[in-house]
């Protein structure tokens, strides 16, 4: 029955479609301890959705308490769109001496690596947005996979006082300086992801929770 | 693809034995086969008996405890901090894991790659003999022993392992980080170099080999007596030639050596001869620190250190000094006035390193306080920091600025804090928080607050920043904020009364049938709050008593309630008594602290033996008493 409200997804690329089929089972009851989680951080010429563009993507897998080096996404983008306002905060030229690939390539790339993992990042509301702006240029459907915010989830590991405002947005400096990380490679992709994944994985040994649905409660 | 996690690996690695013997490529292809894994405190990595994992391990932050079962019990047998390596077994043997290891503390480690490192051990002589000489000794690193040894632990003493070498046997703790200056300075420049950096000693080479060495003792023989003038050179006073050994010195050697030689130091070159290069310095100081946790050598140790890591090992120490006094039943206040110093003189230490970092002097004067358990000298099991700082009255129109470089500071206090094992206040109440690091008049105007209206918040506040204990800074401010709050309270009555129905609202924990009370829900269900129902009250009526008598600068409870004692001689059997169950239950989650790693809040009812149950039911009778005595005269019935 259900197959009649799915879309109909023969006239997408097979790399989408690999992608979208993954995606067939309810992970809500799912063990924290066997989902894999894809940590990403992208880099952007600015942080407007439209007229901006992706600079780099940088993911690592984390799954168990284990993070695999070699298993690692890092990936620079060719983007005629250059702004040259934002290269300080991130120190990205275009054309630098990475080998960059076109944003399409760097889509299939990604679809591949994320699978249908749980996407965590730092304020995860931009980057995803940023990665569904580009699917949509490029005549794809937006990502299907569920999301983590790593901001929401550290402010469930403070407790609730009168003393602490319970709607401060954490910075990820704010929490890596919380949590004693190194901010070293802060404002690369793949460095940020790195930090946001060690963080990520300091948040849910504070928040001791079983399984993948208590991660989404209050 | 490009991997920059592998090049933050190898960054890592590339400091630590053995990866320092190893090229940039080499370096690199380990660290992309490499894993990052999270221990969570108290969770294991591997277990004896468990078959060996395709990695072996070094620690990149946190602490690992090698533990063995033996005499039916798990002993330590060592523990690893950042950049020691464990797990070695693998890369040797096929066999199952003979050790524990689980996580003191929360912890990072990387898992590096035995199929892409066993390669590297054969063709690189260097790298497989620091391995076999780390697994031979069960340690993580045969060069750095000073840690080991004679732990004192009580009836638990830590011995080395059965088959590692006796503690004289071992390699000598040799200073690395080592002061030197050349024969032609002159004597003043050498002290003042020598007070600067605070050591003892310093060695005159020349061309990075050693000429003479120059001691504390040299100056009061040959300057102090008058003989030679602080505008000579170092070479007319030092002592040569200097004793030489190669790295390889065994503390037994050196002692011996220092015995014959009538000397406290002794040089360390790359050959063990005064012809080559130094590459460190032994001291009969630091023999002795390696040796010993006594409380003196600890104190020296800590003002002496020159790195919060330092300073981190140092706090390991104090615990197992604790754990020793403990076992060994010393007098509570006793061991608390230790702990306490060990304590302040840690935080002192941190405070006055980070004012040098800054690199410029303190606008104005300041007091760091230390609030809450260290305020009140209870401070045992490492806890959380609540702290603060009061800064003079800056000139007009500068509050801001002045504010801003004392938030600077506590920014970096707390850090270090935290690093050397004091937890960050989970609700922010430390310096680095702008509103607990006020000038002296804000601060008077904030209690002013607290005190003539007097809700929950208001009270809990009070109550975690009364009880506060100048650790570093000009005491004139943090007593000029006390009279003034003393003098307050005597003109808002109405707060004692508030702050004596808040002290009363946890009732004493023996129920109707004389069972204890235990927590109802929560993840600590069935268990015994002793924190809340014994401490707590305790703590807060013994607060509330000295607040009005207008006492200050006592503010530990025992301390309080025997000086309530003198006061209230009627009262004098329930205020010792209380005295008594103020330091028993501190002993008492102490104890569980320690046996349970945590903070020892919590205690489980049906592990207690029947003598430990006794002792609490007497300390919560006195506790009883003890409300029933405020009620009365707080009249606290008439604010609820």
């Amino acid at each position: 029955m259900l197959h009649w409200f799915k879309k109909d997804e023969s006239h997408l690329p097979e790399f989408w479609q690999k992608y979208s089929a993954r995606f067939d089972k309810n992970q809500k009851e799912q063990l924290i301890s066997e989902t894999t989680f894809v940590v990403l951080d992208t880099e952007t010429t600015g942080f407007d959705q439209e007229k901006d563009r992706i600079l780099s993507i940088g993911c690592v897998k984390v799954k168990n308490n284990k993070l695999l080096v070699a298993d690692s996404f890092e990936i620079y983008l060719k983007q005629e769109k250059f702004n040259p306002d934002t290269v300080e905060i991130h120190g990205l030229i275009k054309h630098e001496r990475f080998e960059t690939i076109s944003e399409e390539k760097a889509l299939q790339l990604f679809l591949k690596y994320i699978k249908n993992s749980v996407l965590v990042a730092h304020h995860a509301g931009f980057d995803i947005n940023m990665i569904n702006a580009a699917m949509k240029r490029n005549h794809l459907p937006k990502l299907k996979n569920r999301v983590l915010d790593t901001g929401v989830l550290y402010r469930k590991t403070r407790i609730i006082s009168n003393f602490i405002d319970q709607h401060k947005t954490y910075s990820l400096d704010e929490v890596a300086l919380a949590y004693n990380i190194d901010l070293k490679d802060r404002h690369t992709a793949i460095g940020d992801a790195f930090i946001t994944a060690i963080a990520f994985l300091k948040i849910l040994g504070r928040l001791k929770r079983k399984k993948l649905k208590e991660l989404y409660k209050k | 693809m490009k991997n920059s996690i592998a090049h933050r690996i190898a960054d890592f690695l590339k400091d630590f034995p053995p990866f320092n013997f190893l090229n940039a490529d080499e370096l690199l292809n380990i660290s992309e086969e490499s894993e990052v894994l999270y221990i969570d405190k108290g969770n294991i990595l591997f277990n004896e008996g468990e078959s060996v994992h395709a990695f072996f391990y070094i620690v990149h932050k946190g602490a690992i405890q090698l533990q063995k079962f033996q005499n039916e019990q798990y002993e330590t047998l060592d523990t690893c901090d950042e950049g020691d390596i464990f797990g070695l077994r693998p890369l040797f043997a096929e066999e199952n894991y003979i050790m524990n290891a689980i996580a003191e503390e929360e912890s990072i480690v990387y898992g590096i790659p035995i199929k892409q490192f066993k390669p590297l051990t054969e063709s690189n002589k260097k790298v497989g003999n620091f391995l076999i000489q780390s697994f031979a000794t069960n340690t993580r690193n045969p060069y750095a022993r000073e840690d080991k040894g004679k732990l004192f632990f009580g009836n638990q003493v830590i011995e080395p392992v059965s088959n590692s070498p006796l503690f004289e046997l071992q390699p000598a703790p040799i200073i690395k980080k080592i002061v030197t200056t050349s024969p032609e300075t002159s004597i003043k420049t050498a002290a003042q170099l020598m007070s600067k950096r605070k050591v003892g000693s310093i060695l005159v080479t020349k061309n990075d080999v050693p000429v003479g060495i120059l001691t504390d003792e040299d100056f009061r023989d040959s300057i102090a007596t008058g003989e030679y003038s602080i505008d000579n050179t170092v070479d007319k006073i030092m002592s040569f030639p200097v004793i030489c050994y190669p790295k390889t010195v065994t503390i037994a050697q050196a002692q011996i050596t220092m015995m014959k030689h009538n000397i406290n130091h002794i040089c360390i070159t790359e050959d063990g001869t005064p012809n080559t290069r130094v590459t460190g310095i032994l001291s009969e100081h630091d023999i002795m620190v390696s040796q010993g946790n006594s409380p003196s050598v600890l104190m020296k140790a800590i003002q002496r250190s020159h790195s919060t890591k330092e300073l981190k090992k140092i706090r390991n120490k104090i615990n197992l000094l604790l754990g020793g006094y403990i076992q060994n039943n010393i007098p509570l206040t006793h061991i608390s006035k230790l702990i306490f110093e060990l304590n302040d003189a840690t935080i002192k230490r941190v405070i006055s390193r980070c004012v040098v970092k800054l690199q410029q002097e303190p606008p104005v004067k300041f007091a760091w306080l230390s609030m809450g358990s260290q305020g009140r000298k209870e401070q045992l099991l490492q806890t959380d920091q609540d702290n603060a700082i009061i800064f003079a009255d800056p000139p007009e129109g500068k509050l801001e600025e002045t504010r801003d470089y004392f938030l600077q500071l506590a920014t970096k206090v707390n850090k270090r804090l935290m690093i050397v094992g004091y937890e960050y206040c989970p609700a922010d109440m430390m310096a680095k928080n702008p509103r607990w690091c006020l000038s002296l008049s804000e601060w008077k105007e904030q209690v002013a607050k607290w005190i003539k209206e007097p809700g929950p918040d208001e009270i809990l506040l009070s109550n975690i920043f009364f009880d506060y204990d100048i650790t570093y800074g000009d005491s004139l401010l943090s007593n000029s904020l006390s009279d003034y709050i003393l003098d307050l309270i005597e003109n808002y009555p109405k707060f004692l009364s508030v702050m004596g129905s808040n002290a009363l609202r946890n009732p004493s924990p023996l129920g109707f049938f004389r069972q204890f009370l235990v927590e109802q829900d929560g993840e600590k269900k069935d268990f015994f709050d002793l924190k809340k129902r014994g401490l707590q009250p305790l703590t807060e009526s013994a607060r509330l008593l000295i607040l009005s008598y207008k006492i200050k600068n006592i503010s530990n409870t025992a301390e309080r309630f025997d000086r309530l004692a003198q006061l209230e001689p009627k009262n004098k059997e329930l205020f010792e008594g209380c005295s008594y169950a103020s330091k028993a239950l501190l002993k008492f989650r102490t104890k569980q602290g320690l046996q349970n790693r945590d903070s020892g809040r919590f205690i489980d009812l049906s592990k207690l033996n029947k003598e430990d149950k006794m002792k609490l039911k007497r300390a919560f009778k006195s506790i009883k008493a003890l409300q029933d005595l405020i009620k009365m005269r707080f009249e606290t019935a008439n604010v609820i």
